[in-house]
């Protein structure tokens, strides 16, 4: 093991030549002068602040000397104004000073940028401003300086509202024109009022005409942060404040309160007050005319007693005469009170929407049975409920009380079914060969069958003990067996086997079917709901650990498919398993579960009577002949061995 | 222009006993060939690990350290370690040319069954009669293994180790399988105690003798039985199983004195090698040639397809001619 000393000081030669390091400073060399090499005292904090001057007074030992002062009959001194640049320093001017030098751009070059900043600005201080809407005293005191770029478009031939670029021969820039064709004389019009002088000068316009091009209108790119819907203005502050027969009542739910409160709208009789400070609490001037509302008078016919377009009928209210009159105040302006219910920052579309495309669909064809009334079908199961609520439940779904609906719909009928409904004899012999069963095995089935399906059983509903619980599948058939079997159906445990098990397998599910049903027979109902399934076995508690959970199943199924050689299902188990990761980076392969905290398998109970859970490293005696133990007890049997 | 097709090689028997090694540990509990193939390791009941060279039949090292009989051991792929595992439930870890002990590792129950090391020499996985399998790390200086898995109900016989898998046997009837890459965790159930396990060099099947005298051969993914091979005796002792280099057949030690070959489709017995009188304990099958090591007694005999002219034959005859 080598360590590396750096000797201070001492120069490195690397390639690229000799590395200086810097030597350490010692303590007493650590100090500040400035350019003249005068030591620097500093008040307050360490670094920053202000140099203390000349043992606290001004900057030098000359001391500050003011600008000299001359007074006599034939030169008057000048007006001089004093600066506060005048009293400061170097210190002071230089970066870190209290007024630093930078090099701006003047305002006769700046871009425009600065004036955004002053236009919102303006903007609030307008609305907060007791003058609201008038930037009156904001234009007067502002110098009306238009920036550099301004001038010298201006000197290039701009003009205030045109748009800048080459010029284009019409208005609605279809074509661009040659730059050196003669312009339009007079000042171009507004962007307003453009659509009326196309009409008029569409056909005398010479050919060689150019036009500006059309300024553009600034997009605002501001997002919308608030919660209010699209093209929503709050109240409108000069109808608010404004006098005259607007201002008692400002009425919010009218149709075209849009326009109402306009800012532009209408205008009658000029408005009293310039400012929009009026109404009646501001009284009337001497000079003015009289107003009309002086006292306001609330009417109840300013306020609605019912939601806006709830008249019935037509609106006509019986006017029969020809309606010529009425449609056309309607139809001109309809473009125009359209426009004005654009919201803000949309546009009327260019090209109309194709009705074939978004088209209205017919209503479907409904079959000629349909009747428009829906019955619900029932969450319960039949067979979990009392007969008579099982009845009552039927009747309501409308099927007749004697028909037993087929569990699959009449297309999963079998053969006996189906011989039912068409009312044909019935065969002769018995629907599946019983001769396979030893008669034991016959009589505890009907055992079964008619301890089931008596009315006890049909009381019950949901506390029967699953004996499967570990195998859901296993369970599910079993369910189906006694669902069966309390309805009263003979054939219940071959309707409930699982076909796709081999013959082997089903014959043992038979049985342990049967015993189930008869070991687990349901208790008459009125003690039964007084008792409830233990969550834990409280006998076999105490005796039990906890094993992985390989070992619970049962094993004599699996000696029986070793003997008769079935290897595979039978024989095979598979569990989850979660290595430790750090073997799985020794095995150069990704763990497979990564965020797992815990490594081996997942553990379920077993019997905790095993030598080895005693043996631990330090404590084991000799090494020789430790016998292995007995064959371990299993958990809870499934059912007991008959 | 193709060329032809090279003739198939009929799969050789190593039925020629080329050299019989006696060892001098007491009974010798396993025999295994190493990494290539060049090397035999012994283990003995007198406490000592012996590397053998195959091809001379000389002693190279002796390994001294447990302290009760050494019953399995494995080398490293490069050869430059060895592991081994003991009755006296220690773990050693060698360091071949100087014969030192580089790590012994303490943390079973009982004695050690069976050891070996993962495909880079990293892990040590042991099984022992305590019911655990235990994953040692080489690398690290900690004493304490990676990961004990005990599962088995009781002792562990044998285990086998691939690329991602741990495959082990128990004396409770299961053969394990445990897939690192995909976390799970197979059981296939013998019914019988299980005395070795194999993987087949194809990664798809596995092999599996019990104490009824049968080897069965089983599907990896299913857990199906592919095939079963019996006529041997496998009644109480823990003996060895293996495949042959290409899969071709499965060989298996007997009690009888005999090691009996089958061919592994057709499951009938094509070989019954003669080695003695008292129980074949261990059988090893070299990794790429048709060569065989067996161990009887304190003796092993090493096997091969071909019979060799032994050098003691070619020096008598230059001796006489001189």
């Amino acid at each position: 093991v080598c360590s590396l000393v750096l000797v201070q000081g001492v120069s490195v030669v690397t390639s690229s030549g000799p590395v200086e390091y810097p030597k350490p400073v010692p303590l007493h060399e650590q100090t500040v002068k400035d350019e003249k090499g005068r030591y620097q005292r500093f008040h307050g904090a360490f670094t920053g602040g202000f140099s203390a001057g000349y043992f606290n007074t001004v900057g030098t030992k000359e001391g500050w000397t003011p600008a000299t002062f001359v007074s006599s009959r034939q030169q008057k001194a000048g007006r001089q104004n004093a600066r506060p640049e005048d009293f400061m320093d170097e210190e002071d001017l230089g970066d870190h000073g209290i007024a630093p030098r930078q090099i701006t751009t003047t305002a006769d070059f700046a871009s425009g940028r600065k004036d955004v900043i002053r236009d919102k600005a303006r903007a609030i201080t307008s609305l907060s401003a007791p003058i609201p809407g008038d930037t009156v005293l904001e234009d007067l005191v502002a110098p009306a300086r238009s920036s550099m770029g301004v001038e010298l478009l201006r000197k290039m031939g701009w003009k205030d509202g045109q748009g800048v670029g080459p010029r284009v021969k019409r208005r609605l820039c279809k074509q661009r024109a040659d730059s050196a064709t003669r312009a339009f004389g007079s000042a171009s019009p507004p962007n307003g009022s453009s659509e009326s002088q196309d009409e008029e000068d569409g056909e005398f316009l010479p050919e060689n005409l150019t036009f500006a091009p059309k300024d553009v209108t600034p997009i605002d790119f501001t997002p919308k942060v608030d919660l209010h819907g699209l093209g929503y203005r709050g109240l409108n502050p000069l109808a608010a404040l404004r006098g005259g027969p607007g201002a008692g009542h400002i009425n919010l739910f009218t149709m075209d309160s849009d326009r109402t409160n306009s800012l532009f709208g209408e205008d009658r009789k000029g408005q009293r007050r310039r400012g929009g400070v009026a109404g009646q609490g501001f009284g009337v001037g001497a000079m003015e005319d009289d107003d009309e509302d002086i006292y306001h008078r609330d009417i109840m016919s300013n306020y609605d007693t019912v939601l806006g377009g709830e008249e019935p009928g037509d609106g006509l209210y019986g006017w029969t005469a020809p309606q010529q009159y009425n449609r056309t105040k309607k139809d001109h302006s309809k473009d125009a009170a359209y426009l004005g219910k654009i919201l803000e920052g949309f546009t009327l579309a260019s090209d109309k929407l194709e009705t074939k495309t978004v088209g209205i669909f017919p209503p479907p064809n409904l079959p000629r049975d349909f009747r428009p009334v829906h019955y619900f079908r029932p969450v319960v199961d039949l067979s979990s409920v009392s007969p008579m609520v099982a009845q009552a439940l039927q009747t309501s779904r409308g099927h007749m009380a004697q028909e037993a609906p087929s569990k699959g719909g009449r297309h999963q009928l079998d053969s006996a079914q189906r011989r039912e409904l068409l009312g044909e004899a019935t065969l002769q012999g018995s629907l599946l060969n019983p001769s396979r069963f030893a008669p034991h095995a016959e009589q505890q089935q009907q055992e079964a069958l008619s301890v089931w399906s008596g009315p006890t059983a049909q009381a019950q509903t949901g506390q029967t003990f699953k004996p499967f619980e570990r195998t859901p599948h296993k369970q599910a058939r079993y369910d189906l067996y006694i669902d069966q079997l309390k309805q009263g159906d003979r054939d219940a445990l071959e309707l409930s086997l699982d076909p796709t098990m081999t013959e082997w397998e089903r014959g043992r599910e038979r049985d342990e079917f049967v015993r189930a049903a008869l070991l687990y027979k349901p208790s008459s109902s009125s003690l039964s709901c007084r008792f409830t399934r233990g969550k834990q076995d409280d006998g076999v508690e105490a005796d039990t650990v906890e094993v992985t959970r390989d070992q619970e199943n049962d094993v004599d199924d699996k000696q029986a498919a070793v003997k008769m050689k079935m290897f595979g299902k039978l024989t095979r188990d598979t569990f989850e398993w979660h290595p430790d990761n750090l073997l799985c980076k020794r095995f150069n392969i990704p763990d497979p579960y990564p965020g797992s905290g815990f490594v081996g398998m997942p553990k379920v109970k077993r019997d905790k009577f095993s030598v080895f859970n005693f043996l631990t490293v330090s404590e084991s005696p000799t090494a020789s002949a430790s016998p292995a133990p007995q064959g371990n007890k299993q958990s809870v049997p499934l059912y007991p061995d008959t | 222009m193709s060329f032809p097709q090279p003739k198939p090689e009929v799969p050789q028997l190593p039925q020629n006993l080329l050299r019989t090694i006696d060892c001098q540990q007491g009974a010798v509990r396993a025999v295994r060939f190493n990494a290539d193939g060049n090397y035999l390791l012994s283990c003995g009941s007198d406490k000592s690990l012996k590397l053998w060279s195959v091809s001379r039949g000389t002693l190279l090292k002796t390994y001294s350290g447990h302290g009760y009989e050494v019953l399995d051991a494995d080398g490293s792929y490069d050869n430059s370690q060895l592991c081994s595992c003991s009755s006296d439930k220690t773990v050693i870890l060698w360091d071949v040319a100087t014969g030192q002990v580089t790590r012994k590792l303490r943390g079973h129950a009982g004695k050690v069954n069976c050891v070996q090391f993962n495909e880079e020499a990293t892990v040590i996985l042991s099984g022992s009669i305590d019911g655990t399998v235990r994953c040692w790390d080489t690398r690290s200086r900690k004493f304490d293994p990676i990961q004990i898995l005990d599962e088995a109900q009781d002792g562990v016989s044998s285990l086998k180790v691939s690329e991602h898998e741990l495959l082990t046997g128990s004396v409770d009837g299961r053969v394990r399988r445990y897939d690192l890459r995909m976390g799970q965790l197979h059981v296939d159930f013998i019914n019988s105690p299980i005395t070795c396990v194999c993987f087949s060099a194809d990664g798809q099947c596995t092999l599996t003798s019990s104490l009824d005298s049968t080897v069965r051969l089983l599907d990896k993914s299913t857990g199906e039985m592919l095939g079963e091979y019996t006529g041997h005796k496998m009644k109480g002792y823990k003996l060895d199983c293996c495949l042959s280099s290409k899969d071709t057949h499965v060989l298996s030690c007997s009690e009888d004195g005999h090691v009996y070959c089958w061919d592994l489709v057709e499951g009938s017995l094509m070989l019954k090698l003669p080695v003695g009188k008292a129980v074949v304990q261990s059988l090893s099958f070299h990794p790429s040639e048709t060569r065989l090591l067996t161990a009887m007694e304190g003796r092993v005999q090493v096997w091969g397809a071909e019979p060799e002219e032994t050098e003691e034959d070619v020096v008598v005859v230059q001796q006489e001619k001189a």
